[in-house]
């Protein structure tokens, strides 16, 4: 078995349900994703068209986090889900450097790493991921990817020749693909950031911990501390400044 | 123009989520910078000790040890505070993933500073040996440091395993770049050689530090292996900035740099400040020993390796990848 998921961008209309889904369903912390939906636009006035891309892991059959994770925090699952283990996690950050789609991000409330793991809590006990049950369009498509009958198996075979994956070029062999994207959807070099989203990111570090007002230290005093504590206005004051010049 | 209603060109982001843009900051900069000059002293002391009576250069023995512990125990201590789950730092050894340079290089960095410790131990008893016998009055030193004396023979068989083992150390680190496989600009072969010369150039810079004692022809090489290793790695960083090998995203990313964006003058600062100007200082005392003037190009040196490397590690972690 290999799962797989297939996003098909013709049906998608950008209403961020899954997003917003996937953060209700794994508790993803303010200022992460481990789906998001960009939106770009295409064209010049009036032939304008505007086109919406779900952005999550890959899951790739040879990935390079997976390879660079020091201590197998993230590792395969036998059903070729890519997971995480947060017990596990050093957060070195080399899986964040690693991804070269940029699906993986710091949890700033555990300081591990973390990503979309296809819902492998909800696979396990027979449900979809939470992304997938939410699309009012079902233009999710998730399944066994190895499974000639699967929907996802029929829908690849439908769509032969349009089928895309991202960045093939790196041979990750991803387990994600997309009906009806372009160059332009999937390229991050092929759009333009404008208003501050210019192709570059301006200069923003990852704080080692979410709340800018703990340093290097309190990363050595955390586990003797209590979550409990935790502020967490501070995260919805956390340095969004990037906001306004630009992002992955 | 026509062009400007192409499509293609017309793609612009209008939403998108903002995530932090550079993950691997300053820490991993000064982690890389503090091991070249730990690794790098092993490589130059090997070849000085090779090439020069043990006489010439009377603090080497003990010296280079001390140098490189140091400088290895600040590549340590960067390493783990550049961790997010600090104390997880262990899993490293519980639990190790061998495809991972990041494990591998841990391992080795490790026995690297046990042997490197060995060393300085033995070159300290030896050294100081009357002071250990009769000054120090802690006694679990005092006894460490005359096991040290009585195994002085043990220095000189653990050094060509300390040499050979120097080689990974100092180029695991291009292993992980190439691993990280999300930042293009790291993706090439000369990362190797880059990290050799950054090795050298740190290596010969520290040690220059010391050599006030030193002989006029020791001080000398010394000058020489700096210049051979500022003037090749600057070429190494000319080439990969203007005409290397590109893919698509190194090729955004350095055309960016390029255009004076970020790091821009901090690459150029770096490259006259740490390459160009020792290159030239050090050169000019090959002929006329000036140790003040070898000690600035030194200096300079350390400064622009810094100062390169960390642009090396930032710009391409500018680039969206998504």
């Amino acid at each position: 078995m290999k799962l797989g998921f297939l996003v098909d961008l013709n049906l998608c209309m950008g209403c961020k349900g899954c997003e917003v889904a996937c953060k209700v369903e794994n508790d993803v912390p303010l200022s992460s994703w481990r789906l998001r939906v960009k939106y770009i636009d295409i064209g010049t006035f009036p032939d304008t068209s505007r086109s919406f891309t779900p952005l999550r892991c890959n899951h790739c059959e040879n990935a390079p986090c997976e390879r660079i994770c020091p201590v197998s925090a993230l590792h395969y699952l036998e059903n070729g889900i890519v997971n995480v283990d947060s017990e596990r996690c050093i957060g070195c950050a080399g899986c964040m450097m690693a991804c070269p789609y940029g699906a993986i991000y710091m949890d700033p409330e555990t300081n591990t790493a973390d990503k979309c793991t296809y819902c492998a809590h909800r696979i396990e006990s027979g449900m979809m991921p939470a992304c997938v049950v939410v699309c009012p369009v079902e233009a999710n498509i998730f399944g066994d990817v190895e499974d000639d009958h699967s929907h996802i198996s029929q829908y690849i075979m439908a769509h032969q020749g349009g089928v895309q994956v991202r960045k093939p070029e790196k041979h990750t062999d991803p387990k994600h693909y997309y009906v009806g994207g372009g160059t332009y959807t999937l390229d991050p070099l092929a759009h333009q950031r404008l208003e501050g989203h210019n192709l570059f990111n301006n200069i923003t570090h990852l704080k080692h911990n979410g709340d800018p007002h703990h340093g290097v230290l309190d990363r050595f005093l955390a586990p003797f501390t209590s979550h409990g504590t935790h502020d967490n206005k501070s995260f919805m004051n956390f340095d969004n400044t990037h906001e306004q010049e630009g992002g992955h | 123009m026509v062009e400007h209603t192409i499509n293609a060109t017309h793609a612009v982001v209008t939403l998108d989520v903002a995530l932090p843009g550079i993950i691997w900051g300053w820490m991993i900069t000064l982690n890389m910078w503090a091991k070249s000059i730990g690794t790098g002293v092993v490589f130059v002391a090997a070849y000085l000790f090779f090439r020069h009576r043990k006489e010439a250069m009377p603090n080497l023995r003990w010296a280079m040890p001390v140098i490189s512990f140091v400088a290895l125990n600040v590549f340590l201590l960067f390493t783990l505070v550049d961790l997010h789950q600090p104390y997880r730092m262990i899993n490293i050894f519980l639990h190790p993933h061998w495809t991972s340079a990041i494990t591998v290089g841990a391992w080795m960095a490790s026995l690297f500073t046990l042997l490197i410790t060995i060393l300085m131990v033995i070159g300290l008893a030896d050294q100081f040996t009357e002071y250990f016998k009769r000054g120090c009055r802690v006694a679990p030193v005092k006894s460490l440091m005359s096991f040290a004396g009585k195994n002085s023979g043990t220095y000189e068989k653990i050094l060509p395993f300390v040499v050979f083992l120097a080689v990974p150390v100092t180029a695991y680190t291009a292993i992980i770049m190439a691993e990280s496989s999300a930042r293009e600009l790291w993706q090439a072969p000369t990362e190797v050689m880059q990290m050799i010369w950054a090795a050298l150039m740190a290596g010969s810079a520290a040690l220059i530090m010391v050599s006030g004692s030193w002989s006029q022809e020791a001080r000398k090489d010394l000058a020489l292996i700096l210049s051979i290793a500022v003037f090749f790695s600057f070429a190494m960083y000319m080439g990969e900035y203007f005409f290397s090998f590109k893919s698509a995203e190194a090729e955004a990313t350095l055309a960016y740099v390029h255009a004076g964006g970020e790091y821009n003058v901090e690459f150029w600062f770096g490259m006259v400040l740490g390459f160009i100007a020792p290159f030239f200082l050090a050169t000019s005392t090959m002929k006329n020993d000036n140790v003040t003037l070898l000690r600035f190009a030194a200096i300079l040196a350390l400064v622009g390796l810094y100062l390169a490397k960390d642009v090396w590690l930032k710009i391409p972690q500018m680039l969206p990848l998504s």
